[in-house]
């Protein structure tokens, strides 16, 4: 929800950075308030996943100039615990699996580091399960979920599930969903976006990474933005959406050539 | 990221002091002379001499075996201390006699045997370089018929029972490092659990090395009888110097009909330094024969210390339906190296066994996993099951599976399963993507890794172990 007067919670500056020496973002600029829905679209390659990575704190990415706001606050001093403490929240395009870990274990570790963070009692084993057993409800998640190791042997939905299990329990400013629609079918696709719609409230933001249009007609973007050559592009409403899925991004490429023409 | 974690997991080695304390030792060097010196040091009777000099003289006969995958230079026998003791080594009939310096050192490694600190549930023989200086509970346990003492007592007090079952289980020619250990054993443990009596509470023998040049003989000998059952735990540690020490210990274990005996070890030797300079040699010969029907033996061994490993607890299964078991946590750092597995032999018919091995390796450090399952010609029904995971911190350690299966008759069953995994970058940042810290991210992998071993310890020990191997990843990741 576009509102004038709105708090910006994150801001990017002519961000550029590199990975093993090869430049992937080159001068981004992006700007992200309170309430608001952001979706990036863009062809593979254009350095979208590797924008969210750099913006979670990933450390195999280098920032080689720009800068990154978050609440006012420089982003890139912090490490990635202290961001995601801070309310930033990336759901993994692939989640990772960890053996051995209880995915419960995982979620209450997860949740009480946030709220010391925030300086909060931790919860005790009993008042977190009552909490988490609320959020599974949410997302038509099966309790079994829980006893099980941290996304081992689960299908591709149900990582994509478990993703939005820990964002409605972490509760982030802002939540980066980095291709949170592929490999999910229609129904698990219509779980996930409900979850997210659920959990967007007039303080938070979203930034929904995707190659599709089809996501965005289950969450709503405010803007919709196009990447490319790890700058965006152009920027417009979700009927930009639209017009790429019937154009492709050739069509974006000679527009911007064209504009630049003249 | 590195330095981070660093910052987090160093933690120096905390056991690494070493005691002042006056020593009554021999001089170095091994000969026939020595070891003669050091059977009249413990009053020994004649047949111990003989059995001594049996081992020494056919060690003499042997080479060092070379076949484990591990490098170090040539140990020269004759550099080495075979007998150091602390000074008054008559052991006194109260705690509060033993020398307070030496009450001290054990109180620093968190074992007290005070009367008034002392673990309520644990009883404790504890062992400083060469001598037994300290069994608690002993006259409670007698109360029970339990007999629990150190070895040299054993030797003395309880001579037929000694005679009877020392070197039944390894001979004293069984390899290299046994036939040393048989020739210039100095102390060790001795447990017998007479028929059908479960024993009260945990025992448990504590290791201690002090003295920079000794080299550590222990010999534990545990006698189940028919119908009973014990538990017992060994702890290891020692002084930082940057030489390296040689500790070659044989454990022998005996189950007569029904009986159980559970052997935990959680053992910290010194590792030697970030630059591999130091640390104990662990060589050690393991074995337990389930001798009787239905009789059970189970190691349970954490192994986080030492520059290098050798040692296979094994279980030789001769009673029909008896069970062995072997569940090990190897952990490897800097350049560490650890050759360990186990034996089970199965010669008596429906014979169980289960393997669940754990190898962790991080650093420049060698794990490696060697195992025999055998089968024998007469082992009708046998079971085997095995599991070995191996888990990779960074990209510069090594680890290896060497399993081997024999079998003699085609009734038995035998199943491996192995497996590979890494703690990467990826996975970390999953962790702290989520707001948990890397000090908290890599012990609860290493946790779940390790849980179906820990799940085995006892509760005190279940927990320090999980602590202890946190610890010990020492700038490890990243």
């Amino acid at each position: 929800m576009i509102r004038e007067n709105s708090e910006v919670i994150l801001s990017i500056q002519d961000l550029s950075a590199e990975v093993d020496g090869n430049p992937i973002l080159k001068g981004l600029t992006l700007e992200i308030k309170a309430g608001e829905v952001h979706a990036i679209m863009g062809p593979n390659g254009s350095g979208k996943s590797t924008l969210s990575k750099i913006l979670a704190g990933h450390p195999a990415y280098t920032v080689t100039s720009g800068s990154v706001t978050f609440h006012g606050k420089n982003l890139l001093e912090m490490e990635a615990e202290e961001r995601a403490k801070s309310g930033i929240f990336l759901a993994f395009q692939y989640p990772l699996e960890i053996p051995g870990v209880s995915n419960l274990d995982f979620l209450r570790v997860a949740y009480n580091a946030k709220r010391k963070h925030e300086g909060l009692e931790e919860l005790d084993a009993f008042d977190f399960d009552e909490l988490v057993q609320a959020k599974l409800e949410l997302l038509k998640m099966n309790p079994s979920f829980l006893s099980r190791s941290v996304n081992e042997g689960f299908s591709g939905g149900e990582k994509k599930r478990n993703e939005i299990l820990q964002m409605a329990l972490l509760e982030p400013k802002l939540a980066i969903l980095d291709e949170i629609d592929s490999g999910l079918d229609i129904d698990a696709l219509k779980v996930v976006s409900s979850g997210v719609n659920a959990l967007t409230t007039p303080d938070n933001a979203v930034l929904l990474i995707t190659h599709y249009q089809r996501l965005l007609n289950y969450i709503e973007p405010d803007y919709v933005h196009v990447m490319e050559a790890g700058r965006i592009l152009t920027t417009g409403s979700k009927e930009l959406a639209h017009e790429l899925e019937a154009r492709g991004y050739d069509w974006v490429r000679d527009e911007e050539v064209e504009a630049i023409a003249r | 990221m590195t330095a981070a974690i660093q910052n987090l997991v160093n933690q120096p080695y905390k056991y690494g002091f070493v005691t002042n304390i006056e020593s009554d030792t021999i001089p170095k060097g091994l000969s026939e002379d020595v070891i003669r010196l050091i059977s009249a040091k413990k009053e020994e009777p004649e047949w111990m001499l003989e059995f001594r000099l049996r081992a020494y003289r056919q060690w003499l006969k042997m080479t060092e075996p070379t076949w484990q995958n591990a490098t170090y230079p040539a140990i020269d026998y004759q550099d080495i201390i075979y007998y150091s003791a602390p000074k008054v080594t008559e052991k006194k009939k109260s705690l509060d006699e033993v020398d307070p310096e030496l009450l001290d050192t054990f109180e620093k490694l968190g074992i007290p045997l005070s009367e008034q600190k002392r673990l309520t549930n644990v009883a404790v023989d504890a062992i400083f370089d060469s001598v037994s200086v300290a069994t608690t509970f002993k006259e409670k346990l007698a109360e029970q018929g339990v007999i629990f003492c150190s070895i040299s007592e054993a030797i003395r007090e309880y001579p037929d029972l000694v005679r009877k079952y020392l070197g039944s289980v390894v001979p004293v020619a069984d390899n290299y490092f046994a036939a040393l250990n048989s020739a210039v054993f100095s102390d060790g443990s001795f447990v017998y659990i007479p028929k059908g009596t479960r024993c009260p509470m945990e025992l448990s023998t504590y290791f201690r090395i002090n003295n920079g040049e000794t080299g550590q003989f222990e010999r534990t000998l545990i006698v189940a009888d028919e119908g009973s059952h014990v538990s017992y735990l060994e702890g290891c540690t020692a002084p930082m110097y940057d030489t390296n020490q040689l500790h070659a210990a044989v454990v022998e274990l005996v189950t007569l009909d029904n009986a159980e005996i559970k052997y935990s070890t959680v053992q910290n030797w010194y590792a030697g330094d970030k630059e591999g300079k130091g640390g104990i040699y662990n060589f050690v010969t393991k074995r337990g024969l389930c001798q009787g029907v239905n009789s059970k033996i189970s190691w349970t061994q954490v192994e986080t210390g030492s520059a290098i490993t050798w040692k296979y607890p094994s279980c030789v299964l001769v009673g029909d339906n008896s069970v062995g078991e072997f569940y090990s946590v190897a952990l490897t750092n800097h350049y560490q190296q650890a050759d360990t597995g186990t034996k089970m032999v199965h010669i008596g018919k429906n014979t169980k066994s289960t393997i669940v091995s754990k190898g962790i390796s991080a650093g420049k450090s060698k794990n490696s996993y060697r195992g025999l399952v055998k089968f024998g010609p007469k082992a009708e029904g046998a079971r085997n099951y095995s599991q070995c995971d191996s888990m990779l911190i960074g990209d510069t350690a090594q680890a290896n599976t060497f399993p081997y299966i024999q079998v003699q008759n085609n009734t038995g069953k035998v199943e491996h399963e192995a497996s590979t995994s890494k703690i990467g970058e990826d996975q970390l940042f999953y962790f702290q993507q989520r707001g948990i810290s890397l000090e908290d991210a890599v012990s609860m992998m290493i946790s779940g890794f390790c849980k179906d071993v820990f799940n085995q310890l006892p509760m005190e020990f279940a927990v320090e172990a999980d602590r202890l191997l946190s610890l010990k990843l020492e700038g490890s990741v990243g």
